[in-house]
């Protein structure tokens, strides 16, 4: 049988034009970090952890009126389908950048002068969309260790896959689409944080991409928010009565 | 208007109320609101608004009570790791006057001291000092690593917790308000106090956890207490209680310890040698000293006393081969 929706068909792996891939988000994964946090996107599963604020092993980094956020993308070799030689190459770089960007506006770290805070995002597995996922884990690892925040940062992409504006692309879409637009914004004020564009896209598509990218944002925000504090009841298991 | 209650779960983000209550620790205002930057429970009192964060790292403020451990001996000062990401230094003024002596005998690398948090400037370099009841350096004993966001759980209320736990173990216990405590008894009560720790720190927010502890530290140590004490114990320490429960337990040695009705001034005990105590001490070795060499002196000049005397009383055998040293005399060949 044959469905079609009224404006817009179903897509490869049966989607809708505005439906997420499934999410799971974990926080507090690893005992040994100061923060750390565990996102599923689809296929992609990655790892983020936070060490810090701590003293700054590098003086170039250090400020006397404020702490400082050194973050590190990287991709397993046994992310992708094809290994991927270890060690940081130009898109890691890139995007380790772009994260801090993202990340730094939502950040409190005047108490905290002459400090440095490690983000480390390590991709397990690839599925299109890690730059979002990623940035949307450093958040909740962030939360989870404790750093001062204004608000939890939040990831997701849009594109255009066949001519049709579309949310959250899986891996086939982003290689065979024609646009890929991912955002990261703050869910409370609304603020973008990060926005790229990868492709090729009228005024119109455009607009309707990052809207489209803002109203994911959202629904994984919901996501996020549930994983923290669920982390928080799971340490209030008390063997004995409630109260 | 406000939004949370006391005691509420919130994230960094929440609004937690509008403008016209005051913004405590751990929230910020924006936009005509008062919002939360931290994750953890909402503490409401009269106007104020504050966040008690689940996690977060110890910063040191004047006044505090730390325990840290010597990184580095410097020229002139101490490096101190105070569990925090800023760490100390004691400036070697504390413990000497003018005439600095080496730095590393008093305090060497790997010393555990039990310090106060003299001065915090504005980028955070932390100035500790030696002065005050019970400071110095801890001998023996273990350190357990706890966040400082649940020391105050760990001493409880007017120190009911602790104290309960130093009277049933008999370890002495010192709490450093960065998050690390001192414990210090018989091997296994050491463990058994460090798992007791580690429970506290993982239950702080529950209720009924003094009561639990005391059932667990009885279980551990002497077997499930008969439940003679009522069921809804209040959470406040009835410290005489527990001085009678452990009489009739007749813990040996324990007793020494339940004499302390004084909770509040006990909190930070430390029976260690105080700083004094340590100048005392080298103070008697150079008297010692001092003391070997005089009698030394006093052995040789009397010696050389008795000497002449002989050597009078015996003048003519030694008209030949009178040498000045006193050794002479034992050739008495004559």
């Amino acid at each position: 049988m044959i469905f079609i929706s009224e404006e817009k068909k179903l897509r490869a792996d049966g989607r809708a034009y505005n439906e997420l891939r499934p999410i799971k988000i974990e926080a507090g994964v690893l005992e040994r970090a100061d923060g750390s946090a565990y996102v599923e996107v689809g296929g992609n599963k990655i790892l983020a952890s936070v060490y810090g604020p701590k003293e700054s092993y590098l003086r170039r980094f250090l400020r006397p009126d404020t702490g400082v956020i050194k973050v590190r993308y990287n991709m397993a070799p046994f992310s992708v389908d094809s290994r991927k030689r270890p060690g940081p190459d130009r898109r890691s770089n890139e995007i380790s950048k772009i994260t801090t960007d993202a990340l730094l506006p939502a950040l409190m770290l005047e108490g905290y002068p002459r400090s440095l805070i490690d983000i480390s995002i390590e991709v397990i597995a690839a599925e299109g969309g890690t730059r979002c996922a990623g940035v949307t884990a450093a958040a909740v690892a962030l939360a989870d260790a404790g750093i001062p925040m204004r608000d939890i940062p939040v990831g997701c992409a849009a594109g255009k896959m066949d001519g049709d504006i579309v949310l959250d692309l899986s891996e086939v879409e982003d290689k065979t689409g024609q646009a890929d637009v991912p955002v990261v914004i703050l869910p409370r004020t609304g603020e973008i944080t990060l926005l790229q564009t990868d492709g090729n896209l009228t005024d119109e598509e455009f607009e309707e991409a990052i809207n489209l990218a803002i109203e994911g944002c959202m629904e994984v925000s919901k996501v996020q928010k549930e994983a923290l504090k669920d982390r928080y009841l799971r340490t209030t298991e008390v063997p004995e009565e409630e109260e | 208007m406000i939004y949370v209650e006391n005691k509420d779960l919130v994230i960094p983000g929440d609004v937690l109320a509008d403008e016209d209550f005051y913004s405590g620790r751990g929230t910020f205002k924006e936009n005509g609101q008062i919002c939360s930057s931290l994750m953890g429970l909402v503490s409401l009192r009269n106007k104020k608004i504050s966040v008690i964060p689940l996690k977060s790292k110890y910063v040191p403020k004047k006044g505090d009570v730390v325990i840290g451990k010597i990184e580095d001996v410097r020229f002139s000062m101490w490096d101190v790791d105070i569990n925090s990401p800023y760490s100390g230094i004691i400036p070697s003024s504390e413990v000497f006057g003018r005439d600095k002596k080496s730095l590393s005998k008093v305090f060497d690398v790997g010393d555990v001291l039990f310090l106060r948090v003299v001065d915090v400037d504005e980028v955070k370099k932390v100035k500790l000092g030696l002065k005050g009841r019970g400071m110095g350096k801890f001998k023996g004993g273990i350190i357990v690593d706890i966040a400082p966001t649940k020391v105050p759980r760990l001493i409880g209320k007017k120190g009911s917790m602790i104290n309960m736990i130093k009277d049933k173990t008999g370890c002495k216990i010192v709490v450093g308000q960065n998050g690390l405590v001192w414990v210090r008894g018989e091997p296994k009560m050491e463990q058994i106090t460090r798992d007791i720790i580690h429970i506290i720190e993982e239950q702080a927010h529950t209720s009924g956890l003094t009561n639990r502890i005391r059932d667990k530290l009885c279980l551990e140590i002497d077997g499930e207490i008969p439940d003679d004490l009522d069921e809804d114990f209040p959470e406040e320490s009835r410290t005489s209680d527990f001085n009678s429960h452990s009489n009739r337990k007749h813990n040996k040695g324990f007793h020494k310890r339940l004499n302390k009705k004084d909770n509040s001034a006990s909190k930070y005990e430390l029976e260690k040698p105080k700083l004094e105590n340590f100048k005392e001490e080298l103070k008697e070795e150079i008297e010692a000293k001092k003391q070997a060499e005089t009698k030394r002196n006093n052995d040789f000049i009397s010696n050389l006393e008795n000497i002449e005397k002989e050597k009078k009383s015996h003048k003519s055998h030694f008209e030949i081969g009178r040498k000045k040293s006193g050794f002479s005399i034992l050739r008495d060949d004559e």
